[in-house]
């Protein structure tokens, strides 16, 4: 705990310097804009309330992230993943009669969009394990598979005439603002964390959890053990690839009350710092969203000053810091999460851990 | 459906295939190289980026000089391989998540510069670029000549027999004397170099840097990569595959009206997707891919 509190520490520390550097080489100066980022997101309640709008999608695909992680695999696709859940969910919102009682319409929604997420993950998880195509570069394929029929769909069907968002769904569909005045925090926050708690109970709790962890860390003992790992991988990514797609459930039904194109988007990418620094642990991931959140409401505080870019840097550095420095203090040979293995297979060793026939 | 075919087997086209495929041999060749030494490079993506980037920025800077701005592109590529190698063989870090936080940076860079300096997030100033035709470009004869030269030093070298001895097994290279590290930094940054001539040849085939441009070409020059079983010259002639589909796309965009062109756009993801899947199991990868090395 103290080793992990220190490394992020340490990133962090690096993460600002470097940033300082940045900002400083287009003639601004770093402390004013730290100090704006600062009061713009924990200064008011209004700038907290945006900092947990922005950290709950990232408690999701930084979720989606860590169990994918857990079994040993790489979903780089949350970012398509929680664009066709948002997708679905604004238009089986849409679909929704006024009717319907709200908690139900809601519920049927996010639902839908998990379904959506879990779906597309669990295709490259057929994929890897059925052919063994690696499941990072299918996984960034699918995020521009995904985009270019979101928008044929919508283009050709869903999108309102000129704009490139759906109908607005119903009122009983929508979830209700948390109470921070102005700020789209919304009670999708609560769902993430329900979420977050569900996932800790099933790797820590459950039998099935423990057969996770098991494959993850050493598939070929889990297998001997009388794990089959093909149903693992593909569990595994659809259950992440359905977190990604709860991300619906913050942006549609808590927030816009349809789809636009664009929704979301880079909070995929960001999942998988979110899942670093946490370590792929939920509760540490909800502190991870807090941070990486704020630092996203940061990037728009401080707009005015610097370009909102500034904000991916830092977190690209972070990421970058945080796996440098994991593995450097004697983890050497092991990637930065704790619990993945060693990656037999990776973009370019697509070795099939299930079969072992063409060797 | 006619007009369409004669496209397809006209000059035009084939000048067309041969522009869109050269970001793609250049970084899948790369890619190649990084990886018989054992170093996935998923970071090929943003390579290509900076590469654009740095290649926009000297071609503005130098008032179009085609030199400077390769010389600009060239060297963002090696510094932004340089930095993925700092974290990935010094500090020992996942390949992946590297490479993947590596992206990132190189996607927001050119918009925080570009909003920064010209005032404007998605677009730089316009330059020249290559201008003229496809044949007087020199560019183009020097890459042709890069297949070769790459093909004959991964294969036929000293150092090339060092870059496929780590990446099979670092250490009985190491016991060897070879220094694993050392060779692991010199085909990664080699990789960084070949990726930012890829991404100065993106750039400088239009006439300005557009963000994102990049577009998934670092992803796909990996694949190319896998599917040419980790040797130069299939590698590119797997890119070539993808250049070909870039190329329809183009067209199939004018002549067929059946096929919505937002799906159209993607044939090039689905097409990797498909490949991957046939490629894989027939083609081995270097045995130590992927780990980082520490002498014992």
């Amino acid at each position: 705990m103290k080793r992990e509190v220190s490394t992020i520490g340490l990133a962090l520390l690096v993460a600002a310097l470097a940033g300082s550097v940045l900002i400083w080489f287009i003639g601004k100066s770093p402390l004013e804009v730290y100090g704006l980022l600062l009061r713009g997101t924990w200064g008011s309640a209004y700038g907290i309330g945006q900092v947990l709008f922005k950290a709950t999608p990232l408690i999701l695909t930084g979720l989606a992230v860590a169990v994918a992680f857990k079994v040993g695999l790489f979903n780089i696709g949350a970012e398509g993943q929680l664009a066709a859940g948002s997708f679905v969910t604004a238009l089986c919102g849409a679909a929704c009669p006024a009717s319907w009682p709200g908690p139900i319409a809601a519920l049927l929604c996010v639902l839908a969009g998990m379904l959506a997420g879990a779906g597309l993950a669990g295709l490259a998880g057929v994929l890897k394990v059925r052919y063994g195509a690696h499941e990072v570069i299918n996984t960034i394929m699918l995020n521009f598979i995904v985009s270019g029929v979101i928008l044929w769909a919508g283009n050709s069907h869903f999108f309102l005439k000129g704009i490139t968002h759906t109908k607005t769904i119903p009122d009983n569909a929508t979830l209700s603002h948390l109470g921070f005045p102005g700020s789209a925090a919304n009670t999708s926050l609560l769902l993430a964390l329900g979420l977050a708690a569900a996932v800790a109970y099933f790797f820590a709790r459950t039998r099935r959890g423990f057969e996770w962890r098991a494959a993850g860390h050493n598939p070929r003992a889990a297998e001997n053990g009388g794990v089959e790992l093909a149903g693992v991988f593909i569990g595994a990514m659809a259950i992440s690839g359905a977190l990604a797609g709860a991300v619906g459930a913050n942006y549609v039904l808590g927030y816009k009350h349809y789809y636009e194109q664009g929704i979301g988007s880079s909070d995929g990418f960001m999942g998988i710092a979110v899942a670093l620094l946490g370590r792929n642990h939920p509760a540490g991931i909800v502190v991870a969203a807090l941070l990486m959140g704020t630092l996203s409401h940061g990037g728009l505080a401080t707009a005015d000053e610097v370009p909102k870019e500034i904000v991916q840097i830092l977190q690209a550095i972070i990421i970058l810091s945080v796996a440098g420095a994991a593995a450097y203090r004697g983890r050497a040979g092991k990637p930065g999460p704790a619990t993945a293995p060693v990656p037999t297979g990776d973009a370019g060793a697509p070795r099939d851990p299930v079969e072992h026939k063409d060797g | 459906m006619a007009e369409w075919l004669v496209t397809m087997f006209s000059l035009t086209f084939l000048m067309q295939v041969v522009r869109v495929t050269m970001p793609y041999a250049l970084a899948a060749m790369g890619g190649v190289i990084s990886e018989r030494s054992g170093v996935v490079n998923i970071a090929l993506e943003g390579i290509l980026m900076m590469g654009a980037f740095g290649a926009a920025v000297g071609a503005y800077d130098s008032g179009d000089s085609v030199f400077v701005a390769l010389l600009y592109g060239i060297g963002a590529g090696v510094a932004t391989a340089a930095l993925y190698a700092l974290a990935v063989v010094t500090w020992k870090a996942d390949q992946i998540v590297s490479g993947v936080a590596l992206n990132m940076l190189a996607y927001a860079i050119p918009p925080y510069f570009l909003k920064a300096f010209y005032n404007s997030s998605s677009n730089s100033p316009k330059y020249q670029g290559f201008g003229g035709t496809l044949f007087d470009n020199p560019v183009l004869w020097l890459a042709l000549a890069l297949v070769v030269v790459v093909q004959v030093v991964v294969t036929r070298t000293r150092w090339g027999l060092r870059v496929r001895a780590v990446g099979d097994n670092p250490h009985a290279a190491h016991t060897l004397g070879v220094s694993v590290n050392a060779i692991r930094w010199q085909a990664v940054l080699t990789s960084g170099a070949l990726a930012g001539l890829g991404g100065s040849w993106l750039a400088l085939s239009g006439s300005s840097f557009v963000a994102g441009m990049s577009a998934g070409r670092g992803y796909i020059a990996l694949a190319a990569a896998i599917m040419g079983s980790w040797r130069p010259a299939w590698a590119c002639a797997a890119s070539l595959l993808f250049g070909f589909a870039d190329a329809m796309v183009f067209n199939l965009e004018t002549f067929v009206k059946s096929v919505p062109n937002e799906l159209i756009q993607k044939f090039p993801y689905v097409l990797t997707m498909i490949t991957l899947c046939g490629f894989i199991g027939r083609s081995r990868p270097p045995a130590d891919l992927g780990r980082p090395f520490s002498a014992r």
